[in-house]
């Protein structure tokens, strides 16, 4: 077979020089550009929240709304500085019982969710169950908890436990459910177990999921650790909110409000870090650069 | 109990039919009889729907069939036998897994090899590089499946499909996802694994060059419910070569192949007896 082909035209010296010139200054360029970019990333949220506040105290101003209505930033950050000692106290308190009724959940949402996953079974058994006792709102749980364990830091350990164990059960039975049912027969046709397959295949396809989970679950943890303290507690971030707007001052109210908000935030950097680090192999092409 | 004895063919399929849904549900396949010898590479081809991977899943045992029975190896199926090797379309790799540690998975769960895996573990990596070595992939080894192109992935896929000596390889269209150059190519690396190790391979496939290439017969299978309409051996000499698909011989089956399926797709069943 003779076959022909198209050789690469040969260039002189001096235009391959000066090509290899511009691809160089044109990938410094590129570089450059992505670098702004990385900046511009990082530095958003932080603008946008300035920018948020700066417009807030603006309005504020601007149509001389009472503190007692909606206090300006300023007021909110002076009430914080006056305050700082209770806030930091109260902040500790919640953070303990929202991290306890999280832990719980994780360990309760992992086992539950493995045996739904696995098992059609109990998959069809236990659901609707599940779906009802998520349905109820949890503030309305709170009086009979309070009645079971007294005035203190269980109820609000017992709701952020039950608000944030169901999007970890949802998400990791998801995960282990939906394993393809090819990979599924490869090892099935060597012999494999129910187990083996959960546990080579299932669990670490499970893990973006459930990674996923604890973001949506740290949050709604604090909103009902939360929820139990403003309904009767004797400490807690909620505690002190429900005190200080039974005497009016809704600045210390808004002080509580944003030092939940950075909690939240915080922990669900935590959670986005973890996730990082152990299921890389998830977001595989979004690390370009 | 039936004994494995050498005069008996390494695979019987005997009047095997497959409802879905129950006794009363659809028929999938209808008495498909069938023998494979030891070593032989048999292509089963057929109109899409037809059955083929039905086949594939009770000859493996995943699936019991309504009625008939299946013998491997002298053993009655009645559940899965690890002394099958599996690849299908999709290469089914686990994402978090190296290509290395990707192939060796079959070892942790066969219950021959999961026992010695840890003691042996050199000899298994060693056997694990041998595969990988066969398939072009030596390089590749510590890599994950997303940094690999589709037909390299699918290479893995082989070489986990062998890497605890099956005796019996069951493809299910392994080749059906990649473009025609690269399907090629996989051909001949599949040729050289199966002449290396020599296990009898079943390969599910709607590609009629590829079964032709590959194996040394051919069954046909009619529409659903899947039947065995057509028989043809393949006389070319191993191993093929790729100038062989351009023979007339070579067409000539092909295009003989190709009619008997257009008679499978437009008979209804039961009309056209055994053509052979």
């Amino acid at each position: 077979m003779s076959v022909e082909l198209i050789l690469p035209r040969q260039q002189s010296p001096d235009v391959a020089a000066a090509r290899a010139k511009a691809r160089l200054i044109r990938d410094r360029q590129r570089v450059l550009a992505i670098r702004r970019r990385k900046r511009l990333e990082t530095a958003l949220p932080w603008l946008i929240i300035i920018a948020f506040v700066a417009l807030w105290e603006l309005f504020v101003r601007a149509l001389g709304i009472a503190e007692f209505v909606l206090p300006a930033p300023s007021t909110v950050v002076r009430s914080m500085i006056r305050w700082y000692e209770p806030l930091l106290l109260n902040a500790g308190v919640t953070l303990l019982t929202t991290s306890i009724g999280f832990a719980a959940a994780i360990v309760v949402g992992l086992v539950m969710g493995v045996a739904l996953g696995s098992s059609t079974l109990i998959y069809r058994g236990v659901y609707p169950l599940l779906i009802a006792f998520n349905s109820v709102p949890k503030v309305a749980v709170v009086p009979v908890l309070v009645l079971w364990f007294g005035v203190n830091s269980i109820p609000a350990i017992i709701t952020a436990f039950v608000i944030s164990v169901f999007p970890i059960v949802v998400n990791v039975a998801t995960g282990i459910a939906t394993i393809e049912p090819e990979q599924r027969d490869v090892l099935r046709a060597l012999g494999a177990r129910t187990t083996d397959i959960v546990m080579k295949v299932g669990l670490p396809r499970a893990m973006p999921y459930f990674f996923a989970s604890l973001k949506i679950a740290i949050t709604v943890a604090f909103v009902g650790s939360i929820t139990a303290e403003t309904v009767a507690s004797e400490s807690g971030i909620g505690h002190l909110m429900i005190v200080a707007s039974s005497r009016f001052d809704v600045p210390l109210v808004f002080a509580g409000l944003i030092v939940t908000g950075i909690m939240g935030v915080a922990m669900y950097a935590v959670a986005a870090v973890i996730e990082n680090h152990t299921t890389k192999w998830a977001t595989r092409g979004q690390d370009n650069f | 109990m039936t004994l494995p004895s050498p005069s008996r063919p390494f695979a019987e399929v005997s009047e095997v039919s497959m409802y879905y849904g129950g006794a009363h549900g659809t028929l999938a396949l209808e008495d498909v009889t069938m023998n494979i010898g030891h070593g032989e590479i048999v292509a089963v081809v057929g109109p899409s729907g037809c059955g083929k991977s039905t086949l594939m899943r009770l000859m493996s045992g995943l699936w019991l069939p309504t009625e008939g029975g299946v013998i491997i190896d002298g053993r009655e199926v009645d559940r899965p036998l690890s002394v099958v090797g599996m690849a299908f379309q999709n290469p089914t790799l686990l994402p978090w897994r190296t290509i290395l540690q990707n192939v060796m998975l079959p070892l942790e769960v066969a219950d021959e090899h999961r026992g010695r895996l840890r003691k042996h573990r050199a000899e298994y990596t060693a056997k694990a590089h041998e595969l990988l070595k066969l398939v072009g992939l030596a390089s590749f080894e510590d890599r994950l499946p997303h940094q690999l192109s589709g037909g390299m992935q699918q290479r893995a896929s082989l070489c986990r499909a062998l890497i605890h000596d099956p005796k019996l390889l069951m493809l299910d269209e392994p080749f059906a996802a990649l473009d025609i150059f690269t399907r090629e190519d996989l051909w001949a690396v599949l040729e050289n694994v199966c002449l290396v190790y020599k296990p009898t391979v079943v390969l599910v496939t709607h590609d009629l060059r590829e079964a032709v290439y590959l194996a040394d017969r051919v069954l046909v299978m009619s529409a659903r419910p899947g039947r065995i309409i057509a028989e043809r051996t393949v006389p070319f000499e191993r191993p093929r070569r790729r100038e062989d698909t351009l023979s007339p011989a070579f067409s000539a089956m092909v295009q003989e192949l190709r009619d008997l399926i257009d008679l499978a797709r437009h008979s209804v069943a039961g009309v056209p007896e055994h053509v052979s």
